[in-house]
Protein backbone atom coordinates (compact mmCIF):
# COMPACT_ATOMS: atom_id res chain seq x y z
CA UNK A 1 0.00 0.00 0.00
CA UNK A 2 1.19 3.49 -0.83
CA UNK A 3 1.41 6.18 1.79
CA UNK A 4 -0.72 9.30 1.85
CA UNK A 5 0.94 12.64 1.16
CA UNK A 6 1.29 15.16 3.96
CA UNK A 7 -1.41 17.27 2.32
CA UNK A 8 -3.85 14.36 2.35
CA UNK A 9 -3.10 13.74 6.01
CA UNK A 10 -3.54 17.44 6.80
CA UNK A 11 -6.96 17.55 5.12
CA UNK A 12 -7.89 14.26 6.74
CA UNK A 13 -6.90 15.28 10.25
CA UNK A 14 -8.26 18.82 9.91
CA UNK A 15 -11.00 18.66 7.32
CA UNK A 16 -12.24 22.03 6.07
CA UNK A 17 -15.93 22.84 5.77
CA UNK A 18 -17.35 19.82 7.59
CA UNK A 19 -21.04 19.83 8.40
CA UNK A 20 -24.45 20.51 6.99
CA UNK A 21 -25.96 23.70 5.60
CA UNK A 22 -29.52 24.21 6.76
CA UNK A 23 -31.64 25.40 3.83
CA UNK A 24 -28.91 24.54 1.35
CA UNK A 25 -29.64 25.56 -2.25
CA UNK A 26 -28.31 22.29 -3.58
CA UNK A 27 -27.45 18.90 -2.05
CA UNK A 28 -25.56 16.12 -3.77
CA UNK A 29 -25.12 12.64 -2.34
CA UNK A 30 -22.98 10.03 -4.08
CA UNK A 31 -21.39 6.68 -3.32
CA UNK A 32 -22.92 3.83 -1.39
CA UNK A 33 -22.38 2.16 1.94
CA UNK A 34 -21.50 -1.18 0.32
CA UNK A 35 -18.27 0.26 -1.04
CA UNK A 36 -17.58 2.14 2.16
CA UNK A 37 -17.78 5.65 0.70
CA UNK A 38 -20.63 8.13 0.89
CA UNK A 39 -20.23 11.85 0.29
CA UNK A 40 -22.87 14.46 0.83
CA UNK A 41 -22.19 17.99 -0.45
CA UNK A 42 -24.27 21.03 0.53
CA UNK A 43 -24.01 24.29 -1.43
CA UNK A 44 -25.31 27.79 -0.93
CA UNK A 45 -25.46 29.76 -4.20
CA UNK A 46 -25.64 33.53 -4.66
CA UNK A 47 -25.44 35.36 -8.02
CA UNK A 48 -24.32 32.16 -9.71
CA UNK A 49 -21.43 31.79 -7.28
CA UNK A 50 -20.87 29.12 -4.61
CA UNK A 51 -21.09 31.25 -1.54
CA UNK A 52 -20.76 28.42 0.94
CA UNK A 53 -20.14 24.69 0.83
CA UNK A 54 -20.07 21.98 3.46
CA UNK A 55 -19.74 18.22 3.38
CA UNK A 56 -20.37 15.02 5.30
CA UNK A 57 -18.36 11.93 4.41
CA UNK A 58 -18.42 8.29 5.46
CA UNK A 59 -15.23 6.79 4.14
CA UNK A 60 -11.50 6.31 4.27
CA UNK A 61 -8.75 8.90 4.68
CA UNK A 62 -8.69 9.70 0.97
CA UNK A 63 -12.47 10.11 0.86
CA UNK A 64 -12.39 12.66 3.70
CA UNK A 65 -9.36 14.50 2.29
CA UNK A 66 -10.76 14.77 -1.25
CA UNK A 67 -14.11 16.02 0.09
CA UNK A 68 -12.31 18.62 2.15
CA UNK A 69 -10.05 19.71 -0.70
CA UNK A 70 -12.83 20.07 -3.25
CA UNK A 71 -14.80 22.33 -0.92
CA UNK A 72 -11.78 24.64 -0.81
CA UNK A 73 -11.42 24.52 -4.58
CA UNK A 74 -15.02 25.43 -5.37
CA UNK A 75 -15.76 27.97 -2.66
CA UNK A 76 -16.31 31.39 -4.24
CA UNK A 77 -16.24 29.98 -7.75
CA UNK A 78 -19.02 30.37 -10.34
CA UNK A 79 -21.11 27.28 -11.00
CA UNK A 80 -19.43 26.86 -14.38
CA UNK A 81 -15.98 27.04 -12.82
CA UNK A 82 -16.98 24.54 -10.15
CA UNK A 83 -18.32 22.13 -12.75
CA UNK A 84 -15.00 22.36 -14.54
CA UNK A 85 -12.99 21.06 -11.62
CA UNK A 86 -11.90 17.52 -12.33
CA UNK A 87 -10.99 14.68 -10.04
CA UNK A 88 -7.43 14.97 -11.36
CA UNK A 89 -7.22 18.57 -10.13
CA UNK A 90 -8.41 17.49 -6.70
CA UNK A 91 -5.81 14.76 -6.54
CA UNK A 92 -3.09 17.14 -7.72
CA UNK A 93 -4.06 19.73 -5.14
CA UNK A 94 -3.51 17.01 -2.52
CA UNK A 95 -0.04 16.22 -3.95
CA UNK A 96 -1.37 13.00 -5.38
CA UNK A 97 -3.32 9.98 -4.16
CA UNK A 98 -2.35 6.31 -4.11
CA UNK A 99 -3.68 4.74 -7.36
CA UNK A 100 -6.15 2.57 -5.47
CA UNK A 101 -7.68 5.72 -3.93
CA UNK A 102 -8.22 7.65 -7.17
CA UNK A 103 -11.90 6.68 -7.13
CA UNK A 104 -12.29 8.82 -4.00
CA UNK A 105 -11.39 11.97 -5.94
CA UNK A 106 -13.86 10.86 -8.59
CA UNK A 107 -16.52 10.67 -5.92
CA UNK A 108 -15.73 14.18 -4.72
CA UNK A 109 -16.09 15.53 -8.27
CA UNK A 110 -19.40 13.68 -8.66
CA UNK A 111 -20.69 14.98 -5.33
CA UNK A 112 -20.10 18.59 -6.42
CA UNK A 113 -21.75 17.95 -9.79
CA UNK A 114 -24.74 16.34 -8.09
CA UNK A 115 -25.13 19.30 -5.73
CA UNK A 116 -25.03 21.80 -8.61
CA UNK A 117 -27.46 19.70 -10.61
CA UNK A 118 -29.78 19.63 -7.63
CA UNK A 119 -29.53 23.43 -7.36
CA UNK A 120 -30.28 23.86 -11.06
CA UNK A 121 -33.25 21.52 -10.90
CA UNK A 122 -34.71 23.46 -7.98
CA UNK A 123 -34.28 26.74 -9.86
CA UNK A 124 -35.52 25.66 -13.26
CA UNK A 125 -38.86 27.46 -13.04
CA UNK B 1 4.26 3.26 20.81
CA UNK B 2 1.13 1.30 21.60
CA UNK B 3 1.21 -1.89 19.57
CA UNK B 4 -2.15 -3.65 19.30
CA UNK B 5 -1.66 -5.61 16.08
CA UNK B 6 -0.13 -8.85 17.31
CA UNK B 7 -2.29 -10.95 14.99
CA UNK B 8 -0.52 -9.22 12.09
CA UNK B 9 2.91 -9.82 13.51
CA UNK B 10 4.76 -9.71 16.81
CA UNK B 11 7.97 -8.23 18.07
CA UNK B 12 10.82 -10.72 18.20
CA UNK B 13 11.78 -11.75 21.74
CA UNK B 14 15.30 -10.85 22.80
CA UNK B 15 15.91 -14.42 23.93
CA UNK B 16 14.90 -15.65 20.48
CA UNK B 17 17.13 -13.19 18.69
CA UNK B 18 20.06 -14.07 20.95
CA UNK B 19 19.74 -17.74 20.06
CA UNK B 20 19.53 -16.91 16.36
CA UNK B 21 22.41 -14.47 16.21
CA UNK B 22 25.30 -16.99 16.00
CA UNK B 23 23.61 -18.61 12.99
CA UNK B 24 23.40 -15.26 11.23
CA UNK B 25 27.08 -14.58 11.88
CA UNK B 26 29.84 -17.09 12.66
CA UNK B 27 27.86 -20.33 12.46
CA UNK B 28 26.84 -19.86 8.86
CA UNK B 29 27.43 -23.41 7.68
CA UNK B 30 25.18 -25.18 5.20
CA UNK B 31 23.43 -27.92 7.14
CA UNK B 32 23.91 -30.40 4.30
CA UNK B 33 27.71 -30.45 4.58
CA UNK B 34 29.90 -32.90 6.43
CA UNK B 35 32.44 -30.60 8.10
CA UNK B 36 32.10 -29.20 11.62
CA UNK B 37 30.52 -25.92 10.58
CA UNK B 38 27.77 -27.85 8.81
CA UNK B 39 27.34 -30.25 11.70
CA UNK B 40 26.75 -27.32 14.02
CA UNK B 41 23.95 -26.09 11.81
CA UNK B 42 22.52 -29.58 11.55
CA UNK B 43 22.38 -30.11 15.28
CA UNK B 44 20.82 -26.68 15.77
CA UNK B 45 18.04 -27.72 13.38
CA UNK B 46 17.61 -31.04 15.14
CA UNK B 47 17.31 -29.28 18.46
CA UNK B 48 14.70 -26.83 17.12
CA UNK B 49 12.72 -29.66 15.53
CA UNK B 50 12.51 -31.37 18.90
CA UNK B 51 11.26 -28.21 20.57
CA UNK B 52 8.51 -27.83 17.99
CA UNK B 53 7.55 -31.49 18.25
CA UNK B 54 7.32 -31.21 22.03
CA UNK B 55 4.99 -28.20 21.73
CA UNK B 56 2.61 -30.06 19.40
CA UNK B 57 2.85 -33.45 21.09
CA UNK B 58 4.27 -35.26 18.07
CA UNK B 59 7.46 -36.93 16.89
CA UNK B 60 10.21 -34.63 15.64
CA UNK B 61 10.30 -36.59 12.37
CA UNK B 62 6.84 -35.22 11.65
CA UNK B 63 7.99 -31.57 11.71
CA UNK B 64 8.96 -29.83 8.46
CA UNK B 65 10.30 -26.30 8.30
CA UNK B 66 8.96 -24.01 5.59
CA UNK B 67 9.28 -20.33 4.75
CA UNK B 68 5.94 -19.23 6.22
CA UNK B 69 2.45 -20.08 7.34
CA UNK B 70 1.34 -19.39 3.79
CA UNK B 71 3.78 -21.93 2.37
CA UNK B 72 2.70 -24.50 4.94
CA UNK B 73 -0.96 -23.99 3.99
CA UNK B 74 -0.17 -24.20 0.28
CA UNK B 75 1.85 -27.35 0.77
CA UNK B 76 -0.76 -29.05 2.95
CA UNK B 77 -3.61 -28.39 0.53
CA UNK B 78 -1.90 -28.83 -2.83
CA UNK B 79 0.30 -31.66 -1.57
CA UNK B 80 -2.60 -33.71 -0.21
CA UNK B 81 -4.94 -32.85 -3.09
CA UNK B 82 -2.54 -33.88 -5.85
CA UNK B 83 -1.27 -36.98 -4.06
CA UNK B 84 -4.76 -38.29 -3.36
CA UNK B 85 -6.67 -37.22 -6.46
CA UNK B 86 -7.28 -40.83 -7.46
CA UNK B 87 -9.17 -41.39 -4.22
CA UNK B 88 -11.33 -38.31 -4.60
CA UNK B 89 -11.38 -34.68 -5.57
CA UNK B 90 -13.47 -33.12 -2.81
CA UNK B 91 -12.13 -30.79 -0.13
CA UNK B 92 -14.02 -29.19 2.76
CA UNK B 93 -12.96 -25.92 4.31
CA UNK B 94 -14.69 -22.88 5.79
CA UNK B 95 -15.75 -19.48 4.50
CA UNK B 96 -13.58 -17.66 7.05
CA UNK B 97 -10.17 -19.18 6.39
CA UNK B 98 -7.11 -17.04 5.79
CA UNK B 99 -6.47 -16.19 2.14
CA UNK B 100 -3.53 -18.62 2.19
CA UNK B 101 -6.19 -21.34 2.35
CA UNK B 102 -9.01 -19.72 0.37
CA UNK B 103 -6.92 -18.66 -2.61
CA UNK B 104 -5.19 -22.04 -2.66
CA UNK B 105 -8.63 -23.68 -2.74
CA UNK B 106 -9.65 -21.43 -5.64
CA UNK B 107 -6.53 -22.56 -7.47
CA UNK B 108 -7.36 -26.20 -6.76
CA UNK B 109 -10.88 -25.67 -8.09
CA UNK B 110 -9.31 -24.54 -11.36
CA UNK B 111 -7.34 -27.80 -11.34
CA UNK B 112 -10.54 -29.82 -11.18
CA UNK B 113 -11.03 -30.21 -7.44
CA UNK B 114 -14.35 -29.43 -5.76
CA UNK B 115 -14.34 -27.36 -2.61
CA UNK B 116 -17.12 -26.92 -0.07
CA UNK B 117 -16.88 -23.75 2.00
CA UNK B 118 -18.68 -24.33 5.29
CA UNK B 119 -20.67 -21.34 6.52
CA UNK B 120 -20.22 -20.06 10.07
CA UNK B 121 -22.75 -18.78 12.57
CA UNK B 122 -22.93 -15.21 13.84
CA UNK B 123 -20.28 -16.18 16.36
CA UNK B 124 -17.85 -17.24 13.61
CA UNK B 125 -17.94 -20.95 14.44
CA UNK B 126 -18.90 -23.80 12.12
CA UNK B 127 -21.75 -26.20 12.82
CA UNK B 128 -20.42 -29.74 13.22
CA UNK B 129 -23.70 -31.20 11.92
CA UNK B 130 -23.31 -29.24 8.69
CA UNK B 131 -19.76 -30.53 8.34
CA UNK B 132 -21.01 -34.13 8.74
CA UNK B 133 -23.62 -33.59 6.03
CA UNK B 134 -21.10 -32.16 3.58
CA UNK B 135 -18.75 -35.13 3.80
CA UNK B 136 -18.89 -37.21 0.62
CA UNK B 137 -17.41 -40.50 -0.50
CA UNK B 138 -14.80 -38.59 -2.49
CA UNK B 139 -13.83 -36.15 0.30
CA UNK B 140 -10.08 -36.38 0.77
CA UNK B 141 -9.31 -33.44 3.01
CA UNK B 142 -10.90 -31.22 5.64
CA UNK B 143 -9.07 -27.98 6.38
CA UNK B 144 -10.43 -25.86 9.21
CA UNK B 145 -8.46 -23.15 10.98
CA UNK B 146 -7.97 -23.60 14.73
CA UNK B 147 -8.63 -19.92 15.48
CA UNK B 148 -9.63 -17.06 13.23
CA UNK B 149 -7.16 -14.25 12.66
CA UNK B 150 -9.77 -11.48 12.51
CA UNK B 151 -12.51 -12.25 14.99
CA UNK B 152 -10.59 -14.76 17.09
CA UNK B 153 -13.30 -17.43 17.02
CA UNK B 154 -12.08 -20.90 17.97
CA UNK B 155 -13.26 -23.89 15.95
CA UNK B 156 -14.04 -27.29 17.49
CA UNK B 157 -10.93 -28.92 16.07
CA UNK B 158 -11.02 -31.93 18.37
CA UNK B 159 -14.55 -32.79 17.23
CA UNK B 160 -13.59 -32.24 13.61
CA UNK B 161 -10.51 -34.42 14.01
CA UNK B 162 -12.63 -37.21 15.46
CA UNK B 163 -15.05 -37.13 12.55
CA UNK B 164 -12.25 -36.94 9.99
CA UNK B 165 -10.55 -39.93 11.55
CA UNK B 166 -13.76 -41.99 11.60
CA UNK B 167 -14.36 -41.26 7.95
CA UNK B 168 -10.76 -41.78 6.85
CA UNK B 169 -10.30 -38.20 5.68
CA UNK B 170 -7.16 -36.16 6.25
CA UNK B 171 -7.57 -33.22 8.63
CA UNK B 172 -5.45 -30.09 8.25
CA UNK B 173 -5.64 -27.10 10.55
CA UNK B 174 -4.18 -23.66 10.04
CA UNK B 175 -3.00 -22.94 13.57
CA UNK B 176 -1.08 -19.76 12.80
CA UNK B 177 -3.09 -17.77 15.34
CA UNK B 178 -3.65 -20.63 17.75
CA UNK B 179 -0.13 -21.83 18.57
CA UNK B 180 1.01 -20.16 21.75
CA UNK B 181 -2.52 -18.98 22.54
CA UNK B 182 -4.15 -22.31 23.33
CA UNK B 183 -3.05 -25.85 24.01
CA UNK B 184 -2.80 -28.01 20.94
CA UNK B 185 -2.05 -31.72 20.88
CA UNK B 186 -2.08 -33.20 17.41
CA UNK B 187 -2.82 -36.71 18.69
CA UNK B 188 -5.56 -35.73 21.07
CA UNK B 189 -7.26 -33.75 18.28
CA UNK B 190 -6.47 -36.25 15.52
CA UNK B 191 -4.79 -33.60 13.40
CA UNK B 192 -2.95 -34.94 10.34
CA UNK B 193 -1.43 -31.67 9.18
CA UNK B 194 -0.91 -28.39 11.01
CA UNK B 195 0.54 -25.05 9.88
CA UNK B 196 2.00 -22.22 11.89
CA UNK B 197 4.57 -19.49 11.54
CA UNK B 198 7.35 -17.93 13.59
CA UNK B 199 6.53 -14.25 13.48
CA UNK B 200 3.13 -14.58 15.17
CA UNK B 201 4.73 -15.98 18.32
CA UNK B 202 7.53 -13.46 18.90
CA UNK B 203 9.81 -15.30 16.53
CA UNK B 204 11.33 -14.19 13.22
CA UNK B 205 9.55 -13.66 9.91
CA UNK B 206 10.25 -15.96 6.96
CA UNK B 207 9.95 -19.23 8.84
CA UNK B 208 7.04 -21.60 9.23
CA UNK B 209 6.24 -25.17 10.16
CA UNK B 210 4.11 -27.87 8.63
CA UNK B 211 3.43 -30.84 10.85
CA UNK B 212 2.71 -33.92 8.74
CA UNK B 213 1.56 -37.03 10.56
CA UNK B 214 3.69 -40.02 9.67
CA UNK B 215 2.09 -41.96 6.82
CA UNK B 216 0.11 -39.08 5.31
CA UNK B 217 0.22 -39.29 1.54
CA UNK B 218 1.45 -35.88 0.37
CA UNK B 219 3.29 -34.55 -2.67
CA UNK B 220 6.15 -32.09 -2.40
CA UNK B 221 5.50 -28.45 -3.08
CA UNK B 222 9.11 -27.43 -3.63
CA UNK B 223 11.27 -29.67 -5.79
CA UNK B 224 15.03 -29.58 -5.62
CA UNK B 225 17.61 -30.77 -3.12
CA UNK B 226 17.10 -33.44 -0.50
CA UNK B 227 16.53 -31.20 2.52
CA UNK B 228 13.86 -31.90 5.13
CA UNK B 229 14.06 -35.64 4.54
CA UNK B 230 13.52 -35.12 0.79
CA UNK B 231 10.17 -33.48 1.36
CA UNK B 232 10.99 -29.77 1.20
CA UNK B 233 13.87 -28.65 -0.96
CA UNK B 234 15.94 -25.52 -0.32
CA UNK B 235 18.92 -24.77 1.88
CA UNK B 236 17.75 -24.62 5.47
CA UNK B 237 17.12 -21.22 7.02
CA UNK B 238 19.11 -22.24 10.08
CA UNK B 239 18.73 -18.98 12.01
CA UNK B 240 14.99 -18.92 11.28
CA UNK B 241 14.62 -22.54 12.36
CA UNK B 242 16.53 -21.89 15.59
CA UNK B 243 14.31 -18.84 16.09
CA UNK B 244 11.00 -20.60 15.62
CA UNK B 245 12.19 -23.41 17.87
CA UNK B 246 12.98 -21.02 20.69
CA UNK B 247 9.85 -18.95 20.05
CA UNK B 248 7.53 -21.94 20.22
CA UNK B 249 9.24 -23.15 23.37
CA UNK B 250 8.68 -19.77 25.06
CA UNK B 251 5.16 -19.36 23.67
CA UNK B 252 3.93 -22.71 24.96
CA UNK B 253 5.57 -22.41 28.36
CA UNK B 254 3.16 -21.18 31.03
CA UNK B 255 0.37 -21.00 28.51
CA UNK B 256 -2.30 -21.11 31.21
CA UNK B 257 -0.98 -18.04 32.99
CA UNK B 258 -0.48 -16.18 29.75
CA UNK B 259 -4.06 -16.92 28.69
CA UNK B 260 -5.42 -15.70 31.99
CA UNK B 261 -3.44 -12.46 31.66
CA UNK B 262 -4.64 -11.86 28.11
CA UNK B 263 -8.27 -12.76 28.78
CA UNK B 264 -8.28 -10.22 31.59
CA UNK B 265 -6.92 -7.53 29.26
CA UNK B 266 -9.33 -8.52 26.50
CA UNK B 267 -12.39 -8.34 28.73
CA UNK B 268 -11.30 -5.01 30.18
CA UNK B 269 -10.90 -3.68 26.66
CA UNK B 270 -14.25 -5.00 25.38
CA UNK B 271 -16.12 -3.82 28.45
CA UNK B 272 -14.49 -0.40 28.27
CA UNK B 273 -15.39 0.03 24.62
CA UNK B 274 -19.01 -1.06 25.13
CA UNK B 275 -19.37 1.21 28.16
CA UNK B 276 -17.96 4.27 26.43
CA UNK B 277 -19.08 3.95 22.82
CA UNK B 278 -22.73 3.41 21.87
CA UNK B 279 -23.77 1.64 18.65
CA UNK B 280 -20.90 -0.84 18.93
CA UNK B 281 -21.05 -4.50 17.99
CA UNK B 282 -18.66 -7.16 19.30
CA UNK B 283 -17.74 -9.59 16.54
CA UNK B 284 -17.01 -13.26 17.16
CA UNK B 285 -17.83 -15.54 20.06
CA UNK B 286 -17.54 -13.95 23.49
CA UNK B 287 -16.11 -17.09 25.12
CA UNK B 288 -14.62 -19.27 22.41
CA UNK B 289 -12.15 -16.69 21.19
CA UNK B 290 -8.43 -16.06 21.19
CA UNK B 291 -7.36 -14.69 24.57
CA UNK B 292 -5.93 -11.45 23.16
CA UNK B 293 -8.48 -10.74 20.41
CA UNK B 294 -10.91 -7.84 20.45
CA UNK B 295 -12.93 -7.16 17.30
CA UNK B 296 -15.70 -4.59 17.23
CA UNK B 297 -17.69 -2.61 14.68
CA UNK B 298 -18.55 1.01 15.30
CA UNK B 299 -21.62 1.84 13.29
CA UNK B 300 -21.60 4.77 10.85
CA UNK B 301 -17.83 5.05 10.48
CA UNK B 302 -15.15 3.56 8.26
CA UNK B 303 -12.19 1.60 9.59
CA UNK B 304 -9.28 3.13 7.74
CA UNK B 305 -10.15 6.61 9.00
CA UNK B 306 -10.19 5.21 12.49
CA UNK B 307 -6.79 3.58 12.07
CA UNK B 308 -5.24 6.80 10.74
CA UNK B 309 -6.44 8.72 13.77
CA UNK B 310 -5.18 6.02 16.12
CA UNK B 311 -1.82 6.00 14.38
CA UNK B 312 -1.48 9.75 14.94
CA UNK B 313 -1.68 8.96 18.65
CA UNK B 314 0.89 6.18 18.38
CA UNK B 315 -1.58 3.31 18.39
CA UNK B 316 -1.23 0.48 15.86
CA UNK B 317 -4.30 -1.64 15.18
CA UNK B 318 -6.13 -3.08 12.18
CA UNK B 319 -9.49 -3.14 10.47
CA UNK B 320 -11.47 -5.33 8.08
CA UNK B 321 -12.48 -2.31 6.04
CA UNK B 322 -12.08 -2.57 2.27
CA UNK B 323 -9.77 0.42 2.24
CA UNK B 324 -7.23 -1.27 4.47
CA UNK B 325 -7.02 -4.42 2.40
CA UNK B 326 -6.72 -2.89 -1.04
CA UNK B 327 -9.92 -4.64 -2.08
CA UNK B 328 -13.39 -3.38 -2.85
CA UNK B 329 -15.23 -5.47 -0.29
CA UNK B 330 -14.78 -5.46 3.43
CA UNK B 331 -13.35 -8.57 5.10
CA UNK B 332 -14.82 -11.88 3.96
CA UNK B 333 -14.87 -12.97 7.58
CA UNK B 334 -17.11 -10.11 8.70
CA UNK B 335 -19.43 -10.70 5.76
CA UNK B 336 -19.51 -14.44 6.55
CA UNK B 337 -20.78 -13.78 10.08
CA UNK B 338 -23.65 -11.87 8.51
CA UNK B 339 -22.66 -8.24 8.93
CA UNK B 340 -23.97 -5.83 6.29
CA UNK B 341 -21.25 -4.14 4.23
CA UNK B 342 -21.57 -0.70 5.80
CA UNK B 343 -21.14 -2.10 9.30
CA UNK B 344 -18.29 -4.38 8.30
CA UNK B 345 -16.43 -1.32 6.96
CA UNK B 346 -16.33 0.09 10.49
CA UNK B 347 -14.45 -2.71 12.19
CA UNK B 348 -11.50 -2.43 14.53
CA UNK B 349 -9.29 -5.32 15.60
CA UNK B 350 -7.17 -5.03 18.70
CA UNK B 351 -4.87 -8.03 19.07
CA UNK B 352 -2.84 -8.21 22.22
CA UNK B 353 0.24 -10.13 23.27
CA UNK B 354 1.93 -10.76 26.60
CA UNK B 355 3.78 -7.46 26.11
CA UNK B 356 0.62 -5.36 26.27
CA UNK B 357 -0.33 -3.85 29.62
CA UNK B 358 -3.42 -2.58 31.41
CA UNK B 359 -2.04 0.95 31.15
CA UNK B 360 -1.94 0.61 27.38
CA UNK B 361 -5.55 -0.54 27.31
CA UNK B 362 -6.46 2.42 29.54
CA UNK B 363 -4.79 4.78 27.09
CA UNK B 364 -6.62 3.23 24.16
CA UNK B 365 -9.93 3.53 26.00
CA UNK B 366 -9.20 7.14 26.86
CA UNK B 367 -8.73 8.24 23.24
CA UNK B 368 -11.01 5.93 21.27
CA UNK B 369 -14.43 7.44 22.12
CA UNK B 370 -13.40 10.90 20.94
CA UNK B 371 -12.05 9.62 17.63
CA UNK B 372 -15.17 7.57 16.95
CA UNK B 373 -17.34 10.60 17.76
CA UNK B 374 -15.30 12.88 15.52
CA UNK B 375 -15.76 10.50 12.59
CA UNK B 376 -19.43 10.01 13.36
CA UNK B 377 -19.95 13.76 13.42
CA UNK B 378 -18.83 13.95 9.82
CA UNK B 379 -20.66 10.82 8.67
CA UNK B 380 -23.87 11.24 6.65
CA UNK B 381 -24.98 7.83 7.93
CA UNK B 382 -24.72 8.97 11.53
CA UNK B 383 -26.37 12.35 10.97
CA UNK B 384 -29.25 10.61 9.24
CA UNK B 385 -29.75 8.19 12.14
CA UNK B 386 -29.17 10.66 14.93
Amino acid sequence: MENYSEKVMDHFMNPRNVGEIKNADGIGEVGNPRCGDIMKMYIKVKDNRIEDVKFLTFGCGAAVATSSMITELIKGKTLEEALDISNRQVAEALDGLPPIKMHCSNLAEQAVKAAIEDYKKKNEK
Amino acid sequence: MYYFDNSATTKIDKEVLDEMMPYLTDKFGNASTIYSLGIESRSAILNAREKVAKALGCNSKEIYFTSSGTESDNWALKGVAFANKDRGKHIITTAIEHHAILHTCEYLEKQGFEVTYLPVGENGIIDIEVLKKEIRKDTILISVMAANNEIGSIQPITEIGKIAKQRGIYFHTDAVQAVGNMNIDVNESNIDLLSFSGHKINGPKGIGVLYIREGVNIDNLLHGGGQERRKRASTENVAGIVGIGKAVELATKDIGRKREYLINLREKCIKGILDKIPDTIVNGDREKRLPGNVNVCFRYIEGESLLLHLDKLGISASSGSACTSGELNPSHVLLAIGLPHEIAHGSLRISMSKDNTEEEVDYLLSVLPEIVQKLRDMSPLYIKNK
